[in-house]
């Protein structure tokens, strides 16, 4: 009777314990549950042929003919080529462009020199796309830009009409990505050369190795691990894109989609601007599924590289 | 000697390529700033210029005379960044402190409930008819500052992974000891001891809210929601109108041109927009290294 007693009353004590701890997490878990996991349940959406009239839970099952009609479509290829491609080159581009950068300011003697590059690197990533598409604006516009305006004047060209030959795209979006996006990867790999053992480069120093030597054998070698975690994370992002630099930076225009139409612009488009519900879920839940996938497959490889930098 | 030579060889090279670097970062504001002090009528015959035939700061002036939308858009920026950041970093923290204690019950169910949302999501179409049809967010300063941007996920599990790392148990228990609830050991050991990551977060969170624009993009719309567009949208407004008649989709040009601000208008916009950030940056630059190798190396 008595040992029931305390057992109550320590269970109570506990409960009051606990209790404000699940308080705490209340506001959070409510605001993932609606902004993350009711649009899960959405997803029957791709598999419905959507009738406002009678309420999207009432409108009909039609299988899978949502995404039979959007691959069906020439989109479905172009989409999926350009999300892959342009991820591919900004992983590729990105690292070789980012390790060149790191290695060379992590060698720079001049203490003030070195802070200055290292800061300088970082300020396109605090902008906005909108501000990008100025920026590319600015350079490629045809009645005003500053390439059909002074470079190619001087150079005796004709101006081009940028934003109407879709060939341009993807040199003109992987350099502005790059732009935006290389110091990012930079300080990473230049935090992961300052954590290299000094005592390796000493060493190599006695044995008479020069500089490029040292990069060479020690330096790259000892960044191989980042690099590969790096890039496999990015790998796990490959069927998303930023929605930013892929819209606004082309600036929505109709003429070049063959180049910078990517499957996020293309569930935007067919959601807002033609209003097909059906080919935008369809595109949505594929690029969700396959998302899905890709990410762990690629986190597989993380936890097969490095255990500790796995997400899971 | 040899070897000094090479040095100093190397250390020129190493400087003349990190220079043009810099100059292909910093370049490109440079012409944003010109461009916005560009007189209006050489900007149009010479293009943009990083020097200008002629300078003129009427587009300034007229931002401060006329630009009641400017000065509105602007005040909605801010005013999302700061409540959107401090009510981010009140929900990361009162989620990670709880998932950073070994003894609470169900942590895992938990950490998994909010780490799943990292892996799967439902795409924009049913997120974006919830929002508009279910929540009715549409036109509304929530759709600003609520999705999306309000919770993230990894915020969350970065915050709790620095506590449980660096807050000894036996400094609650101690507090514990002298009969500090949860709350109050949230607040006068949790916070203060959390400071260093949550600035990085809120750094790196009123960053995504200022520079945000698809959340206005999604969900305003109409002369009601264009009377809630921040200042990323109403550039995003100015630019994509002027590509629209450009395009020459539309009749009638005449009259919309004359409503759209000159082009040395915009760019001042631009650069405007832009002024916080570059301004914050040299004090911030520190934390930004830092919050981006730690979410890196996790």
């Amino acid at each position: 009777m008595n040992n029931t007693h305390t057992l109550k009353k320590k269970k109570r004590r506990r409960f009051k314990d606990l209790m404000p701890l699940y308080i705490m997490l209340l506001p959070g878990i409510i605001y993932l549950f609606i902004n993350n996991y009711m649009p899960m349940t959405g997803i029957i959406i791709a598999f419905k042929q959507v009738n406002f009239a009678k309420g999207i839970l009432n409108s009909p099952f039609i299988g899978l003919k949502n995404f039979e009609f959007l691959f069906r479509t020439k989109d479905a290829w172009i989409i999926t080529r350009n999300t892959l491609l342009y991820n591919l080159a900004f992983i590729i581009l990105n690292m070789i462009v980012g390790i060149f950068i790191a290695v060379l300011i992590v060698e720079i003697k001049h203490l003030f020199a070195k802070k200055i590059y290292q800061s300088a690197i970082l300020v396109p990533f605090l902008m906005s796309t909108v501000i990008l598409s100025y920026i590319v604006f600015a350079l490629f516009s045809s009645e005003n830009g500053m390439i059909n305006n002074s470079i190619l004047k001087l150079l005796g060209k004709d101006p081009i009409s940028w934003y109407n030959e879709p060939k341009y795209w993807p040199a003109i979006l992987i350099l502005t990505n790059l732009w935006k996006s290389v110091g990012y990867g930079c300080l990473i790999y230049i935090a992961s050369i300052i954590g290299i053992d000094k005592s390796l480069y000493e060493a190599a120093q006695l044995d008479g190795a020069g500089r490029w030597k040292r990069i060479r054998y020690i330096t790259l070698p000892s960044l191989l691990p980042t690099i590969i975690i790096l890039t496999l994370l990015s790998v796990g992002r490959i069927f998303y894109s930023d929605f930013g630099l892929f819209y606004q930076v082309p600036m929505n225009s109709g003429t070049l989609l063959k180049t910078t139409n990517v499957i996020d612009t293309y569930v935007y488009r067919s959601l807002m601007q033609l209003g097909n519900i059906g080919m935008a879920s369809a595109a949505g839940v594929y690029q969700s599924v396959v998302g899905f996938i890709v990410v762990l497959l690629s986190n597989w490889f993380v936890r097969k590289v490095d255990d500790e930098k796995a997400l899971f | 000697m040899l070897n000094s030579k090479g040095n100093k060889l190397f250390q020129t090279f190493a400087h003349i390529m990190l220079g043009i670097m810099v100059l292909l970062v910093l370049l490109p504001f440079v012409l944003v700033f010109m461009s916005s002090i560009t007189d209006e009528t050489s900007l149009i015959t010479n293009g943009y210029s990083f020097f200008p035939k002629k300078t003129s700061i009427d587009a300034y002036l007229y931002i401060l005379q006329q630009g009641g939308k400017i000065v509105r858009a602007y005040g909605i920026t801010i005013f999302v960044t700061i409540l959107g950041t401090s009510i981010n970093l009140i929900m990361s923290t009162l989620m990670a402190y709880p998932l950073s204690l070994k003894k609470l019950p169900y942590r895992r169910i938990i950490t998994f409930y909010v780490f799943f949302t990292m892996l799967f999501n439902g795409g924009l179409v049913p997120t974006y008819l919830m929002y508009t049809n279910v929540l009715h967010i549409k036109n509304t300063l929530f759709a600003l500052i609520v999705p999306n941007l309000l919770l993230s996920a990894y915020n969350v599990l970065l915050i709790r992974t620095f506590l449980s790392v660096n807050i000894p148990s036996a400094l609650y228990e101690a507090a514990r000891m002298d009969g500090a609830g949860q709350f109050r050991i949230l607040i006068s050991i949790v916070l203060p001891l959390a400071k260093p990551i949550l600035v990085t977060i809120g750094l790196f969170t009123g960053l995504a809210y200022w520079n945000d624009w698809t959340n206005g993009l999604y969900y305003l719309s109409g002369n009601e929601g264009q009377s809630l567009y921040g200042i990323q949208n109403l550039l995003n407004q100015m630019i994509t109108n002027i590509q629209y008649l450009a395009s020459g989709k539309v009749g009638g040009i005449g009259s919309e041109v004359a409503k759209m601000p000159a082009v040395s208008i915009r760019m001042a916009i631009a650069f405007v927009a832009m002024i916080p950030l570059l301004v914050l940056y040299p004090f911030l630059q520190k934390y930004f290294a830092k919050g981006i190798t730690v979410g890196a190396v996790k």
